[in-house]
């Protein structure tokens, strides 16, 4: 099973219906006596509404309903709910405000879901919804993050004075205050994480449809996580018992985060199903997208790292204002907290870290997960204080890491985490050879002959994946536990069909998850199938987000082998009529000591079924089992990326020239999909880094509304990339597995602008880093060294 | 989009009598801003009548010391054009640059230079090379056609029938793409026929594509990248946005117009 099993580079299963066009999305799907949902979106960041005549847009022609806030209100569905309560440093819960579904009485962003319009066409929606005449009274918006909580500032949500969601530390403030008290060298930085937008290439789309006769409801949605969902929308937002409800989220193009959450046209769309007695069909054209998914990032950061007088790392404090929008997403208090700060030892041995964290609302869309959530933040803090206090202290940057590096395995850093392995310096070392750092100062120099600034810059992170254990992530405020489960059905052919909670949207589960059965069950890749993403088919799930589907959703697979193997010898012990504890089984052959005979797994499959060969009261017929995984730890990918870059300074463009990753992901169960999810985060983190920058003017207006002015990451923005993995197993989960899809996005960031700051003289650069930016940079750092 | 008449006329003659018909009436020709628009319904044309049938728009060949190329060639029938190649290669340069492959297979060089966005292309070579656009109606010089941001000289009923490019002696267009949108965040084109030099910009000026003077003076005394080292363009005539302010502008319309001397020999 080499071929098939863990570790080959298996091509992807799934890709053969992606690439004939036989996949099926949310928006390929239409149900019989379907109708079109259009919302009417505030155009305005911040205003009461006073009236909403919807009677021009009920006569017109397909017409079917308008419904607003006050309807929903009055069917006592909603508010949508944020998921994870964070405590202020005075121990008060966090202030959130109330989030309808549909506006009531307030809109607080540009985009924010006013009214709904459910007609016969989409074309007859869009047109009923331009009649929608609200009358508003637009009022001041609060919309840049570090002047949102001041006095004087637009009150956004009652509950919510100052705006200020909640006021959060971590760590000793007094151990943190005493070190830096007694450092030789204090180096301190203000940054900014750009917002991002995310951007998935299939916009988000929503079937709701009611059943009458089972008084069921049936969602078609573009979801990574569909079993939470259906807990969310039957437990909180009450429109239907859970049983009731079944929630399908089908093929899905990419969602990076950005579809974990529970949103409002997901609740809208069901709701109106039962109202109208029809299915009701939302997809999101791109604007909507921009204007409405969940953004990303967008923190003011002011840091500061202590050191003694041998550059030895003392302390490190950071104070954090962190935007989430208008309304609190789903996840969106944890993203800058708990999945923030416990992450700011980065590499190191820092003795003490302090960080304060500023919920705030502002009047722009909600702020929440996306790929890396929380962990680019701290690693872009981290790593930038790093390079910075490098420079200022006339340190190698690589050679300043080392001597920081966390070097003892368990390691347990002041900010909750106890790293379980890793070789840090391995991973440096490793880096630094395949990038030829050697040969740096002679392409450096060629560079300089051509008028070209040649910069390297490095970013060690670590990440914190698999967002379990449920106990752990329950004692920080979580709402839900974070464990996986699966099934692995066994038919009497001995195919597979193994369910799971995971969600795939582009990771290739179909393909990895079955190298693990084809594996561990000694049978061919084509003999089984992965079903996800159908809360009638698995039992429960916690989807897919955090790089956990691997460590945590294949672990739970792995158990559930465990028992169908356990199971199967017993089955093998009656027909080869031996002791089932004297049953062997390996390579898909059970064999015993006690006899000649042995049996292939389908032979044995067909037995469990057929039961002849031993009675009920024995053993039970039929071979399928499931099991839960919870693992014991966070999971702790790291890696060192080193970005290789030329700026030309008479334009500012910069051209990556070279890129090395060396990433511990411990296990690998399909090296080209570990790649592949490598090169894709880079590109985002590129993409954050030099191109993209979500813009709202001084009235709360997306300036960045469409491609023309919102930057995404092209194949020529992109270099070749040199990537190398070393494969520390992980402790916490059976097969070893860290995770790997966020890390690409994590590292980059830092690498780039470090890369540019070395070619530019150590100047300081904003993100994105943009050829304007970088030419005003290049202009300033060059009447600097004229001035020295 | 709105509902809307669609016509596909075969001829320019039946395209100009729908156009005169009446109703709000709009030619399309590769639609890539008109679409896009009216599926916003930031548009919304009663009529539309699309040229992609009428053969007489198409079709590039040499004219004597002439260019001439339809007003239907799609930017990637220019940027692969044996003619143009011959005639004016530096003209390659201007349609293979403009968008993606996909906007190539359809835009227009017709539709572009009616279209007039002040971040286009074409507008900057037509200007520089002392273009003649021709329509139904008449002819008219580059120099008098582009009258400021998405304006021309076109009047009503008036259709671009072909345009007509002198040779030139020498000739080159460069641009600074703007990183969203690859339109021209500064684009220049530079053009020597003689002892006549022409420096056209589009992407920069807040009225839209213009001749910079000062460069044509400094190069006509000496034709050279170095001519343009201390060139001088006002930041107060450039736009401002949030990819680039009027400085920054200013200044990449020099190292462009180096840029485009040095390419261009």
């Amino acid at each position: 099973m080499a071929e098939t099993g863990i570790g080959a580079s298996v091509k992807r299963k799934e890709d053969q219906r992606f690439i004939t066009g036989k996949g099926q999305y949310t928006d390929d799907i239409n149900r019989p006596g379907q109708t079109w949902a259009v919302f009417v979106r505030s155009p305005h960041a911040h205003a009461t509404i006073k009236k909403i005549d919807a009677s021009a847009a009920l006569k017109s022609p397909g017409c079917l309903a308008v419904y607003t806030g006050e309807d929903i209100a009055k069917d006592k569905v909603g508010p949508l709910i944020c998921g994870w309560m964070i405590h202020s440093k005075d121990g008060s819960p966090m202030k959130a405000g109330v989030h309808p579904a549909l506006a009531q009485g307030k809109v607080r962003y540009v985009g924010d879901h006013v009214a709904v319009v459910i007609a016969e066409t989409l074309a007859q929606a869009k047109d009923a919804a331009e009649l929608v005449n609200v009358d508003y009274d637009v009022l001041p918006a609060a919309v840049d993050v570090a002047t949102a909580q001041n006095a004087g500032q637009p009150q956004i949500h009652a509950e919510a004075p100052n705006n200020t969601v909640y006021q959060w530390h971590l760590g000793d403030k007094a151990k943190v205050d005493a070190a830096f008290a007694s450092a030789k060298h204090v180096t301190k930085i203000e940054l900014t994480n750009n917002r991002l937008i995310p951007n998935a290439i299939e916009p988000r789309a929503a079937i709701g449809e009611y059943d009458s006769g089972q008084e069921s409801l049936t969602l078609h949605t573009t979801s990574q996580n569909p079993h939470v969902a259906r807990l969310v929308m039957a437990a909180f937002i009450g429109l239907a018992p859970e049983h009731k409800l079944r929630v399908i989220a089908p093929d899905v193009g990419g969602g990076f985060g950005s579809k974990i959450f529970i949103y409002a046209e997901e609740v809208v769309c069901l709701w109106a199903s039962r109202k109208v007695n029809r299915p009701v069909k939302w997809v999101a054209e791109r604007t909507e997208s921009f204007l409405a998914d969940a953004h990303g990032r967008d923190h003011a950061t002011v840091a500061e790292l202590a050191l003694d007088g041998d550059g030895k790392i003392l302390a490190l404090r950071a104070k954090t204002k962190a935007n989430l929008g208008g309304y609190l997403s789903t996840f969106a208090s944890s993203v800058p907290t708990y999945l923030y700060a416990p992450l700011l030892s980065g590499q190191y041995d820092i003795p003490a870290i302090y960080c304060e964290v500023d919920g705030v609302y502002t009047n722009t869309a909600p702020v929440d997960a996306y790929r890396g959530a929380g962990r680019p933040e701290a690693t872009f803090v981290v790593e930038r204080l790093v390079e910075v206090a490098a420079r200022q202290t006339g340190k190698d940057p690589a050679e300043f890491r080392r001597q920081n590096f966390i070097k003892s395995f368990p390691h347990a850093t002041p900010v909750i985490m106890t790293y379980d392995a890793g070789d840090y310096g391995a991973c440096l070392d490793k880096a630094l050879e395949l990038a030829d750092k050697k040969g740096f100062a002679t392409r450096k120099a060629l560079s300089a002959k051509g008028g070209k600034l040649r910069g390297l810059g490095y970013s060690a992170y670590i990440e914190a994946c698999g967002i379990a254990p449920s106990a752990a992530v329950g004692s920080l405020g979580a709402g839900v536990g974070l464990w996986e489960s699966a099934e692995v059905r066994v038919n009497p052919t001995g195919s597979v069909e193994v369910l799971t909670g995971s969600h795939s949207h582009g990771q290739g589960h179909e393909t990895t998850f079955a190298q693990l059965v084809s594996q561990r069950l000694g049978i061919p890749i084509e003999q089984i199938t992965v079903v996800h993403g159908d809360t009638d088919k698995v039992q429960f799930g916690m989807g897919t987000y955090g790089s956990r589907s691997g460590a945590v959703g294949m672990s739970a697979i792995y158990y559930a082998i465990d028992k169908v193997i356990t199971k199967a010898k017993k089955v093998a012990g009656f027909v080869l009529e031996v002791p089932h504890d004297t049953v062997d089984f390996k390579e898909g052959i059970f064999s015993s000591t006690a006899t000649n005979k042995t049996l292939t797994f389908p032979e044995v499959a067909l037995q469990a079924y057929i039961a002849h060969k031993f009675s009920g009261q024995q053993l039970e017929p039929g071979l399928k089992e499931g099991a839960f995984f919870d693992p014991t730890n966070f999971t702790f990918p790291s890696g060192v990326h080193i970005c290789e870059l030329e700026i030309d300074p008479e334009t500012g463009a910069t051209r990556i020239d070279r890129w090395t990753a060396v990433d511990d992901f411990g296990t690998l169960i399909n090296p080209m999909i570990v790649e592949g999810q490598v090169h894709g985060g880079i590109a985002q983190g590129v993409g954050q880094a030099l191109l993209e920058g979500c813009v709202y003017d001084k009235e709360g207006q997306l300036v960045t509304a469409s491609y023309m002015d919102y930057t995404m990451p092209r194949a020529g923005d992109l270099p070749s990339y040199n990537v190398a993995m070393l494969g520390t197993p992980c402790p916490s989960n059976p097969l070893g597995i860290k995770g790997c899809g966020e890390a690409g996005a994590i590292a980059a960031p830092a690498a780039v602008i470090n890369a540019i700051t070395d070619a530019l003289g150590h100047e300081d650069i904003a993100m994105p880093a943009t050829p304007r930016a970088v030419w005003k940079a290049a202009q300033k750092a060059q009447t600097k060294m004229a001035a020295e | 989009m709105y509902a809307f008449q669609y016509h596909r006329p075969q001829s320019v003659a039946d395209a100009a009598k729908l156009l005169a018909a009446g109703g709000e009436t709009k030619l399309l020709a590769g639609g890539h801003t008109l679409l896009p628009t009216m599926k916003l319904r930031l548009a919304k044309p009663e009529v539309i009548v699309d040229l992609s049938r009428v053969a007489e728009l198409k079709g590039i060949e040499k004219k004597g010391n002439a260019l001439v190329i339809g007003a239907m060639s799609t930017h990637n029938e220019v940027a692969t054009s044996a003619v143009v190649r011959g005639a004016i290669a530096g003209l390659i340069d201007v349609a293979a640059g403009i968008g993606d492959q996909h906007v190539r297979n359809r835009g227009t060089i017709g539709g572009s230079v009616a279209n007039n966005d002040p971040a286009a292309d074409y507008p900057a070579a037509l200007l520089a090379l002392g273009a003649t656009i021709a329509t139904n109606k008449r002819e008219i010089a580059a120099q008098d056609f582009f009258k400021g941001l998405f304006t021309t000289a076109l009047g009503d009923g008036e259709i671009i029938t072909r345009i007509s490019f002198p040779a030139p002696g020498k000739f080159a267009y460069v641009k600074f793409a703007n990183p969203a949108s690859r339109y021209a965040l500064v684009g220049v084109a530079v053009a020597q026929t003689g002892k006549d030099v022409r420096v056209a910009v589009t992407g920069a000026g807040s009225s839209g594509v213009f001749r910079h003077k000062a460069a044509e003076a400094a190069l006509a005394a000496n034709w050279s990248p170095q001519a343009l080292a201390n060139l001088a363009t006002s930041a107060g005539d450039m736009m401002s946005d949030i990819h680039a302010d009027a400085g920054y502008r200013a200044h990449l319309v020099g190292v462009m117009a180096r840029r485009a001397v040095a390419k261009a020999g």
